[in-house]
C-alpha cells in the first residue's frame, strides 16, 4: 500500500489549554487531530487543572513545516508557565495525502 | 447551645463525614476513585439544582427585599479581594501574579460550602431566606475581575481581555447557577414542581458524594502545605474568619435573617476552587497554583466545613 512520510505531533497538556492549543495548531495548518484524556506526572507535579480535568493528549498529523510552527507556537505561548510536553516522530501514513 | 456542640453537631452531618472519609481513603491510599465524568455530573447537578431553588424562591419575594443583601453582597465580594491582596503583598511578601491569584480565590465563593451551610441550618431548624443562591451567584464573578484587573495594572503584556472575560463568564458554575436563577423564576413554583423530585430529593446524597472526592483532592494537597509556609497557612485560617466575622455582621446590616446572616458570612469566608482555578490558571499563568489550590481546597475549605459555619452562627447569635 502507498504510505506517505508526515509528522507526527503528539501535545500532553493540561486540560485547561487543551481548547486553545487545538485552536491554534488548526490555524498553523493542521487539517485534524485527535484528544484523549492522559494522566500522569511530570517535573511540575501536581496539575492545577486536575480539579477540572486531567491531562489532555493532542495528535495530528502534519507536513514537517507545520510540525515546526506548532511547537514554535508552544515554546512561545506554553512551555514557560504551563505543564505541556510535546514530540513529533516520523510516521508512514496511509491514505496521507489527506494531511498535508 | 455551646460553640463547641454546634461543632459536634455540624460534623456530625453525613455530608461532612463524607468528607472527611474522602480524606481518610486517600491517606490510606484506598483503591477508591470517583471517575472524572461523574465528578463532572455531580458538580453539574448541584450547581443547576441550586440555581433553580433559588430563581423558584427569588420568583416568590419581594425585589424590595433583595436590593438591599444583594448590594451588600456585591460590596464584601468587591473589597475582599483588594483588601487581600494588599496583605499578600505587604505582609506575606508575595509575587503580584500570586497574591492577585490568592485574591482571586478568596473574594469568590464557594458553593459547596455555601450548601453544607444550608445543611447545618436545617439540622438546627433555623429560617433562612429564599434567595440565598442569587447571593451566592452575585459573589461568584467580581473578586475574579477585581484581581486579574490588579494583575493587569501591576504586569506588562497580558492576554486580551475578551478571553479571560470568556472564560469567567462562560465558564460552567456561572452558566448553570444564572441559568438556573432564570429557569427557576420563569416557571416559578408549579413549573418547577415537575422536576423537584429530581432536584430536590437526592440533592444531599449528591452532596455527599461530592464531598467525598471533594476530600480526597483535599487531602492530595495536604503533602503542599509545606510548600505553601506557615505566612499562607495563617492567611486561610485567620481570613475565613474575618471575613466571616464581617459577613455576618453585614447580613445582619443589610436586613437579612439570623440564618441569613450566617450564610453571608459562610459566603464571605469561602474561597473559589471551582471558578477562580481555571480563569486564573489561563489568565495569570506565573501564578503558582500549589499556593492558591493548597490554601483554598485543603485549608480554607476543611476549615470553614468544620469549624467556620458553627463559630460564624454562634457569633450571628451573639450579636443579634
Amino acid at each position: 500500500m502507498d504510505l506517505k512520510l508526515l509528522k507526527l505531533v503528539t501535545i500532553v497538556a493540561e486540560a485547561v489549554i487543551s481548547d486553545k492549543i487545538v485552536r491554534e495548531i488548526k490555524e498553523l495548518g493542521a487539517t485534524g487531530y485527535t484528544i484523549t484524556a492522559a494522566e500522569g506526572q511530570g517535573s511540575r507535579g501536581v496539575r492545577a487543572s486536575e480539579w477540572e480535568g486531567k491531562n489532555m493528549r493532542i495528535e495530528t498529523l502534519v507536513g514537517e513545516a507545520v510540525s515546526e510552527a506548532i511547537l514554535q507556537m508552544l515554546a512561545t505561548h506554553y512551555f514557560p508557565n504551563y505543564a505541556v510536553v510535546a514530540y513529533v516522530e516520523d510516521v508512514r501514513v496511509v491514505r496521507g495525502d489527506k494531511y498535508v | 447551645m455551646g460553640t463547641l456542640e454546634l461543632i459536634q453537631l455540624n460534623l456530625l452531618s453525613p455530608v461532612v463525614l463524607a468528607f472527611f472519609l474522602g480524606m481518610l481513603a486517600t491517606l490510606v491510599r484506598s483503591d477508591l476513585k470517583i471517575p472524572d465524568e461523574l465528578y463532572q455530573a455531580l458538580s453539574v447537578y448541584l450547581l443547576l439544582a441550586i440555581g433553580l431553588k433559588g430563581g423558584v424562591e427569588l420568583a416568590a419575594s419581594s425585589p424590595g427585599d433583595f436590593l438591599l443583601p444583594a448590594a451588600g453582597a456585591l460590596a464584601l465580594a468587591s473589597a475582599i479581594p483588594l483588601w487581600s491582596y494588599i496583605i499578600l503583598r505587604k505582609v506575606g511578601r508575595l509575587s503580584v501574579p500570586d497574591a492577585a491569584a490568592i485574591a482571586a480565590h478568596y473574594g469568590s465563593v464557594s458553593a459547596v460550602t455555601f450548601l453544607a451551610t444550608l445543611a447545618f441550618l436545617s439540622a438546627l431548624e433555623i429560617p433562612y431566606e429564599g434567595f440565598l443562591p442569587a447571593l451566592l451567584a452575585i459573589m461568584e464573578v467580581p473578586a475574579i475581575i477585581i484581581a486579574l484587573v490588579i494583575a493587569r495594572a501591576n504586569l506588562p503584556g497580558r492576554t486580551s481581555w475578551g478571553e479571560v472575560l470568556h472564560e469567567i463568564l462562560a465558564g460552567k458554575s456561572i452558566v448553570l447557577l444564572l441559568g438556573g436563577l432564570a429557569i427557576g423564576y420563569a416557571v416559578g413554583r408549579e413549573g418547577f414542581a415537575a422536576v423537584e423530585p429530581f432536584f430536590v430529593t437526592p440533592f444531599h446524597g449528591v452532596l455527599a458524594l461530592f464531598l467525598l472526592e471533594m476530600g480526597m483532592v483535599a487531602a492530595q494537597r495536604l503533602p503542599d502545605l509545606r510548600k505553601a509556609g506557615p505566612f499562607l497557612v495563617a492567611f486561610a485560617i485567620v481570613m475565613p474568619v474575618l471575613h466571616g466575622l464581617i459577613g455576618v455582621f453585614v447580613g445582619n446590616w443589610v436586613g437579612l435573617s439570623l440564618g441569613g446572616s450566617v450564610v453571608l458570612g459562610v459566603l464571605s469566608a469561602s474561597a473559589s476552587y471551582i471558578a477562580a482555578p481555571a480563569a486564573v490558571r489561563l489568565s495569570l499563568p506565573e501564578a503558582n497554583p500549589t499556593f492558591y489550590l493548597t490554601t483554598s481546597l485543603a485549608i480554607t475549605f476543611p476549615f470553614n466545613l468544620a469549624v467556620g459555619i458553627p463559630l460564624y452562627y454562634a457569633f450571628a447569635k451573639f450579636i443579634l
